[in-house]
């Protein structure tokens, strides 16, 4: 019934439609406006692009301004402060070349409407105003490029010695973190050493690999430089930590990395932002399948000291299953059992 | 229609005969005449914009109502929704996927250069067709079958591909990653093949075309802007689609073959792979080689548009006619070299994010010089609002918020947090996307009365521009907040975060913003199919302008000009000219009638000018008494 009703209200909307548009059709006809070079509707066109220009700005402003809060979302990482900055910077630049270019783009078709007593001014070009406008752009975007540039070489360098390493594996659809252990060195992995048990892949062989340990979330120092170490098991994934300014691509074949300074804790967050269930999040933005949009990990950012009682506190990988070690060499097996009785 | 003008000249030309012997098949079906060819690119793209934007919809539904039943919607999807009327999340990222395909592609490449590329290249440098009529029909033919194939696509059971428009290798590689890696991508690449076929052979058309056959007197700074801009997207297309079509090519061997190429490392599905010491991501250099030249594939045709349409529609001549070619031969040479820049964080090395940062930044100087000229010509001029004058206009607002974005994008330490967040989603659509798609619909206005020898509804032309208009800001600019908070492209829900989890409101707004504008394209249909067949009959040059195609008869017939081509004796932007009586001067009247209007270095042209026609007389007088 209700389709047989809308069905009917479509139909009498589409013939209305239709008798507006044939009634003006043939009175345009009649008044002769369609011989004409520029009929009334000229007028209207014009003004509607400068009603179109205040209330669209109006509508910007309001809503940017309403919304700051809401989209500027706080940030928690040294260079995210610089890259934060950058983007203001460009905002503020762009945002004036974005003002003044489209009140004249729609200032002129007011002013300049059509008339028949008029003529429009012969002006094929001028070299002095183009090269200006040349010039300009190229100035203002080589100061952009340059700061950006410099940003990027200080974002992209070799991190410190003494980065905190944290391994982050993507996979459908999880990332799984690892931990170097107390020698702050990852042992090796092999993909085709991937078990059920071991989801890295992590060759136990290596003595680097013994004193390995997973997490379920990222734990991580306030102050202290840290270090991703990124890689993929089956296809592309993106270790994105917006407040962090943090984005890198996990790509299977190829590990990538990207290392920062947390500059604030998930306790100080909960505070700054008035919410106590705040978690610092991982998402992934490359697409990989079904789940893409379900690839959620914590950072927990904790003081330094809590992170060196955590990071002590860790059952290594062969700890927590000491099949794993089952096969490596007698050396390397005696250092692992070590381990296991220690605990 | 065509035949009748025909007739009254078959005398004077010879290759003009064969047009009475066409039936429907040669003319309408297997036609080798550029006109035909274009309408059918035309209604082609068409038809493909309109599956393109209703993925759009359906998708939209999803982020903009999550919570919604989309049980009624079981007919057309049958098994992708759910019992409990949720849309798949796998079919989500196929629908995004053949959206992006689909536009990219099939409406703004074969839609935009194929329609008017074809359309206006003769017509305006003065040719009676194409160089190869022969090839410009195999190459629409490949781009239907290859529409052919990536439609089956739609309606497999794995569904189509689902792995982004880009199709990265892994997750485009494997089936067992996404049912869409499986028969679907099978389908998308061999579309794709056929269409890099088609779009090669229409280029080499195109570019064969503007070189060889321009009429006498039509030098190449002499030709019209939206020439250059077809003439330049060819040669774009020409060097960059084969780079696509090796990429492409790599990955069925990935797929089929066992080579590795692009797959290493790989453990899915409980098994290690074999393949080791391929890159996913060489892939991504091979495809954005393509990708990002594709920008100005489909924009430069646009903007060659716009040019023409705007200056007509002021009466003045495009300001910095110049500057406008030296700009375009500016971002063609510099599209090749940025490529990279869709890859700052993709794991490549750092110093080369560096190097793309300085190239694509420059890149942005000719688009800065374009948008300024443009404003510059609207400047003093005697604006007619025609449709195509308010989509063109709609063009330029798009180019610059769109371009002004591009500024954050291609700054490689700003683009770690924007990658691949709705921020990018917001720029390109407005960009690429929103700008080509009115330059198309704005050519369409402008050249409907060539086309079909009758005019378009004027007022419903207004009415669809400011549906549109508005409508794909609203649609697009919103965007703009959400990636600045962080929200990641190609997610079917935000929910699973607490970054992410708001602006529900926002994402509905978008959404009816989407309907309503997609909707607002029905008027653009009808007063399409209804002009065509009910419109007011055009007059011979409509819009007053200079070009060469407003010198045809009304509907041209197979050679476009009955007897000689006219010959062109100056350049196509004298509007409003001081001294002149009419304020345009058709590109065909030659310097010697306008000593009134004349510039003082025309002034010295005339004398030259009648040197060479009265040489010319010589020849065709000896000619005549020879026969």
């Amino acid at each position: 019934m209700y389709g047989f009703l809308i069905g009917v209200g479509v139909l009498l909307i589409f013939s209305i439609i239709w008798m507006v548009y044939r009634i003006q059709t043939l009175v345009s006809v009649v008044k002769g406006s369609d011989k004409k070079i520029a009929s009334g509707s000229n007028k209207i066109n014009a003004i509607l692009f400068v009603v179109f220009l205040i209330g669209s700005t109006i509508l910007l402003f309001w809503y940017s301004i309403k919304e700051f809060d809401n989209y500027d979302l706080p940030v928690a990482s040294e260079h995210g402060v610089v890259t934060d900055s950058l983007f203001w910077w460009t905002m503020a630049i762009t945002g004036i070349v974005f003002l003044i270019t489209h009140v004249l783009l729609f200032i002129f078709p007011y002013k300049y409407q059509y008339s028949e007593t008029r003529k429009a001014s012969f002006y094929p070009h001028n070299n002095k105003l183009e090269v200006i406008w040349t010039a300009v752009p190229g100035v203002v975007l080589a100061g952009l490029v340059i700061s950006g540039w410099m940003a990027w070489s200080d974002i992209t360098a070799p991190a410190p010695e003494n980065a905190h390493i944290v391994e982050i594996m993507g996979s459908q659809f999880q990332w799984d973190i690892r931990y170097a252990g107390k020698d702050n060195v990852l042992g090796d992995f092999d993909y085709r050493m991937i078990t059920a048990t071991n989801a890295h892949g992590v060759d136990f062989t290596d003595k680097n690999s013994i004193d390995d340990f997973p997490s379920p979330v990222v734990v991580i120092p306030k102050g202290e430089p840290v270090l991703f170490k990124i890689r993929a098991r089956d296809v592309l994934h993106s270790v994105f930590a917006p407040h962090m300014r943090l984005k890198m691509d996990a790509v299977p074949g190829m590990p990538t990395r990207f290392w920062f300074v947390p500059t604030k804790t998930t306790a100080e967050m909960r505070i700054e932002t008035g919410n106590p269930d705040f978690n610092y999040e991982i998402a992934c933005t490359e697409i990989c399948g079904r789940g893409h949009f379900s690839m959620r990990k914590v950072i927990e950012v904790v003081e330094p000291e809590a992170y060196q009682k955590w990071y002590a506190e860790q059952k290594s990988f062969i700890q927590m299953n000491p099949a794993l070690a089952a096969g490596t060499s007698s050396e390397t097996k005696e250092v692992a059992e070590i381990q296991i009785t220690e605990k | 229609m065509s035949t009748a003008s025909v007739a009254n000249h078959d005398a004077a030309h010879d290759h003009h005969d064969h047009e009475h012997h066409d039936n429907f098949v040669t003319k309408y079906i297997f036609s080798q005449d550029h006109k035909m060819i274009a309408k059918q690119y035309l209604v082609t793209g068409m038809f493909w914009a309109l599956i393109g934007g209703f993925l759009s919809i359906l998708f939209r539904l999803q982020l903009g109502f999550p919570d919604m039943d989309m049980s009624f919607l079981r007919p057309i999807l049958g098994g992708w929704i759910d019992e409990t009327g949720k849309l798949d999340p796998t079919f989500y990222l196929a629908l995004v996927t053949m959206h992006g395909t689909i536009m990219v592609f099939f409406v703004l490449t074969a839609g935009l250069s194929g329609t008017f590329s074809n359309f206006l290249i003769p017509l305006q440098i003065g040719a009676r067709d194409m160089a190869s009529g022969f090839m410009n029909m195999l190459s629409y033919w490949l781009f239907f079958l290859s529409g052919v194939i990536m439609f089956i696509s739609l309606f497999l059971k794995t569904g189509p591909a689902a792995g982004g428009w880009v199709v990265y290798p892994p997750l485009s590689a494997l089936e067992q990653a996404i049912p869409g890696s499986g028969l679907g991508m099978t389908l998308w690449l061999v579309a794709m093949t056929l269409f890099i076929a088609s779009s090669l052979m229409g280029g080499i058309n195109y570019i064969t075309t503007v070189i060889n056959l321009r009429t006498k007197g039509m030098s190449f700074s002499k030709l019209p802007l939206t020439i250059w801009a077809f003439f330049l997207t060819a040669v774009i297309g020409l060097l960059s689609f084969p780079v696509l079509f090796a990429a492409a090519l790599l990955l069925v061997f990935d797929r089929s073959f066992g080579t590795s190429f692009y797959l290493s490392d790989i453990y899915i599905g409980g098994e290690a792979l074999p393949n080791t010491g391929g890159s996913p991501v060489l892939y991504q250099h091979l495809f954005w080689f393509l990708g990002h030249p594709e920008v100005y594939i489909v924009l430069l045709p646009a903007l060659g548009i716009t040019s023409e349409v705007i200056s007509t529609n002021s009466r003045k001549p495009i300001f910095g006619y110049k500057a406008m070619i030296i700009s375009l031969l500016g971002i063609t040479v510099l599209s090749f070299v940025v490529w990279a820049h869709h890859m700052f964080v993709s794991g490549m090395n750092p110093f080369l994010g560096s190097i793309f940062m300085f190239l694509t930044l420059i890149i942005a100087i000719p688009s800065a010089v374009k948008v300024f000229n443009y404003l510059t010509t609207l400047w003093r001029g005697n604006l007619i609002f025609t449709p195509a004058m308010l989509f063109s206009i709609g063009l330029v607002s798009f180019f610059i918020s769109g371009g002004l974005t591009g500024i954050f994008l291609g700054n490689s330490a700003i683009d770690i947090q924007l990658h691949d967040t709705y921020f990018v989603v917001a720029h390109f659509h407005l960009v690429m996307g929103a700008a080509s798609f009115f330059g198309m619909v704005a050519g369409v206005y402008h050249w409907f009365p060539k086309m079909f020898g009758r005019m378009m509804d004027a007022k419903l032309g207004y009415i669809h521009f400011w549906l549109s208009f508005v409508g794909v800001y609203l649609v697009f600019f919103p965007m703009h907040y959400i990636g600045i908070a962080g929200f990641p492209r190609r997610y079917y829900s935000w929910t699973s975060f607490e970054f992410a989890n708001m602006y529900t409101d926002l994402n509905m707004f978008v959404s009816v913003a989407a309907i309503i504008t997609f909707a607002a394209q029905f008027i653009f249909l009808f007063n399409f199919f209804y002009s065509m067949y009910k419109g007011r009959k055009a007059t011979l040059n409509p819009w007053r302008s200079n070009t060469l195609e407003w010198s045809t008869p009304l509907v041209p017939g197979h050679g476009n000009w009955p007897g000689e081509i006219p010959t062109v004796y100056r350049w196509p932007y004298d509007y409003s000219k001081p001294g002149a009586e009419e304020d345009f001067i058709m590109q065909t009247v030659p310097l010697s009638a306008t000593p009134e209007s004349n510039l003082p270095h025309e002034q010295e042209m005339v004398k030259l000018e009648l040197e060479i026609m009265k040489e010319e007389e010589d020849v065709m007088a000896s000619n005549a008494t020879s026969h």
